[in-house]
Parts: C-alpha cells; structure tokens; sequence
C-alpha cells in the first residue's frame, strides 16, 4: 500500500483531479444510494458505496487525500451499475464521474495486472480475449445456416450483425451468437458479418482507458464506412451502449438495436415458428446496460412470453432495480482483484434471489451475465437446480424443425 | 546515470507460426511481432533506475518487425530518446550481426549501462548482450532480477535468483551490459491515448545499421515437433496385460 508521502503528493494528485467534474458536489450525502449499491450490499462497507467513492472524489480533488492504489481500489470495486443514479434524489451522474475518476487512475496510478492484459489484448487485438482478429469469424465454421462475412472492400446488407468479443471468440457465448443467425436465417433477415469488427469498447472506456476506446471507435467506423446497412444488431448490451449512445458522435448515423428490440419488432413472424414449447419457470436478469441505462424492460420479457410453455416470474429486484451481476466496468476482468474485498461474488446473491421465486431457467441478455452466472451456478452447487440460458438459445431451442 | 535499453521483435505468438519455404527460419510474412517479453521487462527496470537516478533512457531497436510501434510506446512510457536501427536486413539479424549493429550505434550515444532482455522466445540464445559487451569492452552479467546502482561508487550490484531458492549478488563496474530476467515490477501500463499522443508529437531518430558479418553456426532446419506414434493402453486383468506385454515384446525383438 503506497501511504500519504505529504502534502506536494496531494496537491500533484489534486491538479491531476481537477478532471474530475465538480458534478461531484450536487452529492447531499443523503445515502439514499446504500440501499441499491450492489457493493454496499455485499460488503456493507460505507468505502464501498456511491456516496463513499464521490467523498473519495472530492478529498483527492480537494488535495486532501493523494490518488494512491488504495483510493482507487474503491472506485474500482464500482461496477458502474447505474443503481444509484435511479434513486438519487440530486440527479448526480455517477455514470459519468466513475468513467473519469478511473481514466485518473489509469493515467496517474496504473492498472491491476489482468485489467492491463485486458487493455493491451483490447489495443492489440482488438478483442479483450487476446485472440487472433484474423479468428474474428471462425466461429460461423461448419453452421447448417449461412452467415454471410461481407468482404473488407465493401457490400451491402439490411443488418450489420455487430457479433463482438464474446460472441466471436468465447466457447460458451458461441453458442448465442449461432442462436441468433439461426433466427435471422429463420425469418429471412438480409444481414452480414465483417471480420473488420472490433470491440466496441464500452467497458474498457468506463474502466478509465476513454484512449483505447477512441481508438477502437475510430478502427470500427473506418470498416462501417466500407459497408452499406441500414441497421446495426448488437448482442452484447456494452457493446450496444457505446455504439448506440457514443458512437453518434465518431459519425455513427445507421439505427443500433439490441437483438432484444430487433426481434420483438418481429414477434408475430418469430411466434410461428416457436412451437417447441418449454414447460418450465424462467426469470429474467435485466443486464444494467441493457436496462437501466438504455431503458429496454420490455422487449426481452415479450420475447420469452412468445416461448410456449414459458412461466415467467419476477425476481423481487427487477427492471430499473435489477441487480448487478458484477462485471460492469471491467468488473469482468477484475475478478481476482475483487476476491481480496469481496467474500461473496455479485453473481452468486443474484442466482439466490432467482431460486426464491422458484425459477429452474434464469434467462440473461448479456453475454456477461451467462458467464458469470454459469460459474455462480457452479460455486453455489446449483447444478440440476437452475440452468442459465440466453433468451436466444431459449429461442432458438423452442424454432420448429 | 544514462542508460541505453536494447528492443528485440519476436514472433506475436496469437497467430500460428509458419515455417518459410527455405525450412530453416518461420515465415516473416505471415508473423506479427510483439517487442519481446524480456525487452520489456529491461525497459522497465530503466524508467525505474532513472526515477530513481534521474538521467536519461534511450530506447535502441533494430528495424525488424514492428520496431517503429515498440519505439513509439517507448517514448510514451517515458524514454527520452528512442532509435531505430534501419537497413536491408528482411530476414532480421542473427545474434552477432545484432551486437554489432548495436555497438555501431553506440560510439556516439552517451551511457552508463546497457540494459537487455536476458533471452528472447524466438531462438532462446542469450548471446546478445555478451557479443555487445565483448564488442565494446565492458564488463557483463545475465538473468539479473534486481539492479542497484552505487552512483559515487559507479558500480552495479545486481542479484540472480538460483535454483534451490538461493540469491546471488554481485557487483558489476560501470559501464557496463546486463541482461535482464525481470523487472522489480510488471512493466507498467502505458494508456493508448498517450501512445497516440507521442506519435503525432515525438519522433525516432534513425541510423543506418552496420551490416557485419553474422555467426559461424548456422540454422539447418526450423519445424513443428512431430508427433510421436501413439501410446497404446493395454486393458484386461493383469494376466491378459502381462501376456499382452510379453508379445509385444517379442515382437519389438526385445525378447531372445
């Protein structure tokens, strides 16, 4: 632990901060945040809540404090879940000072070594899973439906499928990916893939690499600008934040939808062919960047009402007051960091809550959430009890022959 | 105290490798490369002894690979003068063209210490830094962990880790080369934007590299390992399994 080295060190680190913006101060230190903070849920530690890390704000802006390992810490145990904000009777957006207060550390204090990983793979590779980008689309191999990859000179589609990382490269989330171009095959979408893909970027930008995430925005939209397509489908909610929501401002103008949002427009299509019907309860995990963030509640519950034989329940926190399953913010890629603060995994409270209301199918939009909560279902030993599925593969699952 | 850091670009190993067509080195065309592993790490332990030394730090690379991008990151990790060594050499260097190349382009740089990867993945050779230190007459040590530099003194004393868990320390006179196994700490992250930064604002200077002759051992042939034929399990209760030896056995013609 670096300890205090006096006052030069602060008032360096308190310069360094004043990119930190004063919204900071519309923070009453009411605590109405604790209630809804899935760190202070877990820890119970007031340092690891919304209104601790905006105090931690101001003390380092204030030079009061120095920026250290041990400050950021607890801005990095933040999943940037959005929770607080929805409750936050002075409108303070924490969505926007957590992604500044870890681009301070990032530039003045450094990163934990798996998250530097992650940046360099991101940076190098264009994916946070240090694979190959010349592997982009090997996952379409040897599929029954036809994936169309549009060449890097140009082509023209109605949909762009924007795959990303996890979907692309990871074994598990594969399988989403090959659920939803069995769909789309289904209902006769005109849509194409490009290897020029890169990741969007959105949890490495709120991780404090806002760099790396420009660059990856400008790499994306050089290979979108080869292409024509009046529509960009997304299946990771990260991914579909920053290309819906900052992407705009690198030139993106083409409609962003989630698959959620994409197949609900064609439910009436889509519910002719779900004839597999799946006899059991299923919940659902609104994904925070799906939800909360951009707002889409509906869409994937119609969706999973349109499944024959679906019973779905609610969990107790739903909608806007979901509970983060922790991989927000690079959470995902900080998990032995966060196994030194935290006793008790996010995922693994979540599934609990999913087991109370009696649910033996937990379905997820996120490939985030299927990753964190299959291993949750393994630490809980809930095997046999309660399978994680994406919607896709519910839907896929439930397609006539 | 100035120190001069030398950069090698191996094979990025994301992709699969390839053997050329010649057989005897992969094919160049088909690699990325990364700077090496060991590089990194000697650069590290740079910014480190010049935070703590003041002084300067001059990145040196040869023109292989994807040197300009190593250089590049260099600088924005905070080295004061990055160099890169460029000419005809497509099929980069071997260990001794390398050293000399590099104590061409020392004659005019100013150093107190040279600082190297102790190895690196794409011929596990170690040689350069000894080849250097021979070439320019100074004194060497390798697979160092730990660098402390008595300034007054001008000596280096550095430590080793040994097998069985010992430690050896041992003093070096200034200047001279040290191979390094691994920093005192991971090389630090440098953010891209400030990468991007350095690239519009910094630039490389470059210098012909003196092409000389290379080592007298010669590589016959690169490959992927061939699989061995594979392993039989025999089953059955232990009667069956010995019988089941004996036979083979004879038939090998291990049995007379």
């Amino acid at each position: 632990m670096t300890v205090d080295v006096g006052p030069p060190e602060r008032a360096r680190t308190a310069e360094a901060a004043l990119t930190l913006s004063e919204e900071m101060y519309k923070c009453v230190h009411c605590g109405l945040c604790l209630d809804v903070c899935p760190s202070y849920d877990v820890l119970g530690l007031e340092t690891e809540s919304s209104r601790g890390r905006i105090a931690f704000m101001k003390l380092v802006r204030e030079g009061r404090l120095p920026l250290n390992p041990r400050v950021a810490s607890h801005w990095e145990s933040c999943f940037q879940c959005l929770a607080c904000q929805e409750v936050c009777p002075s409108a303070v957006a924490v969505g926007e000072l957590m992604p500044q207060a870890r681009a301070l550390v990032v530039e003045h204090v450094g990163v934990p070594k798996e998250l530097q990983e992650v940046f360099e793979s991101t940076s190098r590779y264009g994916n946070p899973l240090g694979q190959s980008p010349r592997r982009r689309t090997a996952w379409t191999r040897g599929l029954a439906v036809s994936v169309p990859e549009l060449s890097r000179d140009g082509g023209a589609v109605d949909v762009l499928l924007f795959v990303g990382c996890y979907p692309s490269y990871h074994p598990r989330v594969q399988e989403v990916a090959r659920a939803l171009v069995e769909i789309l095959g289904r209902l006769g979408v005109n849509f194409g893939i490009t290897r020029e893909e890169r990741c969007a970027g959105d949890s490495q930008r709120l991780a404090g690499e806002a760099g790396l995430f420009e660059y990856l925005a400008e790499q994306n939209m050089e290979a979108f600008g080869r292409l024509q397509f009046g529509e960009l489908l997304v299946i990771d909610p990260h991914e579909y934040n920053a290309l819906k929501n900052e992407y705009p401002r690198f030139g993106l103008s083409q409609k962003v939808s989630h698959y959620s949002e994409f197949l609900a427009r064609s439910l009436d299509a889509l519910k002719e062919q779900l004839v597999n019907p799946l006899d059991t309860t299923v919940t659902y995990h609104d994904p925070c960047y799906l939800g909360r963030k951009n707002k889409v509640y509906e869409e994937p519950r119609q969706l999973l009402r349109a499944i024959p034989g679906v019973n779905l329940v609610e969990m107790p926190r739903n909608r806007a007051n979901s509970f983060c399953c922790g991989g927000g913010a690079g959470g995902m890629w900080l998990d032995v960091e966060a196994a030194q603060h935290y006793s008790e995994r996010l995922s693994e409270r979540r599934l609990d809550e999913a087991v109370r209301v009696g649910a033996r199918v937990l379905a997820v939009a996120c490939p985030y959430d299927l990753l964190r909560f299959e291993d949750a279902v393994k630490t809980r030993g809930l095997e046999g009890k309660l399978v994680i599925k994406d919607i896709l593969e519910l839907l896929a699952g439930a397609l006539k022959q | 105290m100035d120190i001069v850091v030398l950069l090698k670009q191996v094979p990025d190993l994301v992709e699969e490798l390839e053997v050329d067509e010649a057989g005897n080195a992969i094919d160049r065309d088909l690699t990325r490369f990364v700077v090496s592993e060991f590089d990194s790490h000697a650069l590290e332990e740079g910014m480190l002894l010049k935070e703590r030394h003041g002084g300067t730090v001059t990145a040196l690379s040869l023109d292989t690979g994807e040197a300009e991008e190593a250089l590049f990151a260099a600088l924005a990790q905070g080295v004061d003068r990055a160099i890169n060594l460029t000419g005809e050499f497509p099929q980069g260097m071997d260990n001794h063209q390398a050293a000399r190349a590099f104590a061409g382009a020392l004659k005019d740089v100013r150093y107190d210490l040279i600082l190297t990867g102790a190895q690196a993945i794409d011929d596990v050779d170690g040689q350069v830094g000894g080849l250097l230190a021979g070439y320019l007459g100074l004194p060497y040590v390798s697979v160092v962990s730990q660098v402390r530099i008595d300034e007054e003194a001008k000596v280096a004393v550095v430590s080793k880790e040994l097998a069985g868990g010992m430690e050896m320390r041992l003093e070096m006179d200034l200047p001279g080369v040290i191979g390094i196994q691994a920093a005192e700490q991971p090389p630090r992250y440098v953010p891209v934007g400030r990468i991007r930064q350095v690239r519009h604002t910094a630039a490389l200077e470059t210098r012909d590299a003196a092409i000389g002759p290379g080592g007298v051992v010669k590589v016959r042939r690169v490959y992927k390992p061939e699989p061995t034929r594979r392993a039989e399990i025999l089953s059955g209760d232990d009667e069956e399994v010995a019988e089941a030896i004996v036979k083979l056995l004879g038939e090998k013609g291990f049995l007379r």
